[in-house]
């Protein structure tokens, strides 16, 4: 089959709506308009039946009790902030302080900054060179005023996969509240929050071939019983958490994503996970001094992250982005100047951190397009160590460490 | 971010990559940047030390398509300057040259620091040279 450019390999910022999700859309635009709300005529109870519907798929897909613990919102970030904000709002007489990680998304991060300005106490957690938190770590930061742990299901920059059931039984051991940001894992990998313990989890359609603008909080009914102070007041739907009349065609794409890739996720990932190993060892092989970032198991099927030492990343996607979508953690691409916080979290170098690449597979890429961006990386990666002083030095023997920089 | 067409002009066809060896007569090396910013450039003058002109330049660049963009150019405009000429490049000439936007400033900054370096060293190395050769 004849390759068709550009190739998006960018999956961890968005997938495609597949075009089953779009269909089954469509007809809640126009001829199925209802309001879920409007209970005394059939064009409500047409929504709210489709809405149902919705809700009933998600609780499957991440392993609910009960449908009605799936709160709609506007997408990932609205949960993360709904849970945060919510539980902190709700439970500040119980306590003041929570737990998350160093590798969080900014929603997570954002929101406890202002947190903290409004009298929370936030610990950060460090993780591992591999990308992993320590269950001890956890366990080390919590006190008698630990309201919440939040911890990111699997991350979004290197894919590594936490101990969600460890941290959930914590949770649970020691009555703190335990919310999962599942955005990158949610319909990619198994996810279970009635057994792994999980009490709030924030999903997105967006990034399982569903549409964006739409998001769900799981929010458990049942041991415990968890509440939340709305962060927007109105009509009281969503159990009074979430008010705003529900965007019934977004909600049906999202229930059908969660349907297709409930049914399809055993095949998938260990499809996904047979192109990204060839995409990993072919570059790992090819060019020397590459590093794979994060730990080589535990992570997403789907998520490659290498740093190429001696290149900026920035410089790597400009080199192949008229045909291939990556992206990278160098500052240069970031909107705070700053390189992956991530990356640099893991311990690694910044100078690594401003080498890192994502690859990031999704449904619809083929063999075909692992190869090309294979080869095409590998040729671009090359080309620019050529032209780098740093790759120069280290090749004529100068330890990089020993150069007195003259930074700006 | 969408890059200018001269920007991607001098990432695709960069201009003079390449070293001189360090110590050679008329050869004067700036390396500027830190790894741990994301960018480091090294740029090289070689002056006839009998009419004090630039004859070649030479760049190596670590770091994103603008900095890799402005070394590049700044080579281009060195070659066939004096070395008094050569002080007067300004980053603006460069901003405004490859229209970069504010982010990629220090792009420019960059290339003006490692020209000044580069004419520094050689001035360093040759004192008197080109002196010498105005007479």
């Amino acid at each position: 089959m004849a390759l068709k450019f550009p190739i998006f390999m960018d999956a961890q910022s968005t997938t495609p709506a597949d075009p089953r999700v779009v269909e089954a859309m469509l007809p809640y635009f126009t001829e199925k308009f209802g309001h879920p709300a409007s209970r005394n005529h059939p064009f409500g109870w047409e929504a709210e039946g489709a809405v149902d519907l919705a809700r009933e798929r998600l609780q499957k897909l991440i392993g609910a009790r009960d449908p009605k613990e799936i709160i709609f919102t506007s997408g990932g970030t609205e949960s993360i902030n709904l849970a945060l904000k919510g539980v902190a709002e709700m439970y500040r007489e119980k306590g003041t302080h929570i737990v998350t990680t160093a590798i969080e998304q900014r929603a997570t991060l954002d929101t406890c900054k202002r947190l903290e300005r409004q009298g929370f106490t936030v610990t950060h957690v460090p993780v591992r060179p591999d990308g992993l938190v320590d269950l001890d770590a956890i366990r080390a930061a919590l006190t008698d005023k630990t309201i919440l742990i939040s911890v990111m299901f699997a991350n979004n920059e290197v894919g590594t996969i936490q101990d969600m059931a460890g941290i959930g039984k914590l949770a649970k051991d020691k009555g703190i509240l335990f919310h999962a940001d599942a955005t990158q894992a949610v319909g990619k990998i198994a996810v279970n929050a009635e057994a792994m313990g999980i009490d709030l989890l924030s999903c997105t359609a967006h990034l399982m071939y569903g549409p964006k603008g739409v998001g769900a909080l799981y929010v458990r009914r049942k041991a415990p019983r968890v509440r939340l102070a709305p962060m927007i007041d109105g009509g009281g739907h969503e159990r009074g958490m979430r008010s705003g009349t529900l965007p019934v065609p977004l909600i049906v794409g999202f229930g059908k994503a969660a349907e297709i890739c409930a049914e399809v996720m055993p095949e998938e990932s260990a499809r996904l996970r047979g192109l990204r190993d060839k995409l990993q060892d072919r570059i790992l092989s090819s060019v020397e001094e590459s590093y794979l970032n994060g730990d080589p198991e535990r992570r997403l099927p789907h998520n490659l992250n290498i740093s190429f030492a001696y290149v900026e990343g920035e410089s790597v996607l400009m080199g192949v982005n008229k045909e291939t979508a990556l992206s990278s953690g160098s500052a240069c691409t970031s909107s705070t100047l700053e390189p992956s916080y991530v990356i640099a979290a893991l311990g690694a170098s910044t100078e690594l951190a401003h080498s890192s690449i994502r690859f990031s597979l999704h449904r619809f890429n083929t063999e075909e397009e692992v190869d090309y961006v294979a080869g095409r990386t590998i040729e671009v990666v090359k080309r620019l160590r050529d032209m780098s002083p740093l790759y120069e030095l280290a090749k004529e023997g100068v330890d990089l460490k020993s150069i007195q920089w003259k930074a700006e | 971010m969408a890059y200018s067409d001269k920007v991607v002009d001098h990432y695709n066809n960069p201009r003079n990559v390449g070293s001189f060896a360090k110590d050679l007569p008329g050869v004067g090396t700036g390396l500027v940047g830190a790894p741990e910013c994301g960018d480091v450039m090294k740029l090289q003058i070689k002056v006839n030390l009998e009419t004090g002109v630039i004859e070649d330049a030479k760049f190596k660049t670590f770091g994103c398509g603008s900095a890799i963009a402005s070394s590049s150019l700044a080579t281009e405009w060195l070659k066939g300057k004096t070395v008094d000429e050569a002080g007067k490049i300004k980053n603006t000439d460069i901003v405004n040259e490859l229209k970069l936007p504010p982010v990629k400033i220090h792009c420019s900054v960059l290339a003006e620091d490692a020209i000044k370096a580069a004419l520094a060293d050689y001035r360093e190395k040759h004192a008197g040279a080109t002196a010498s050769a105005q007479k």
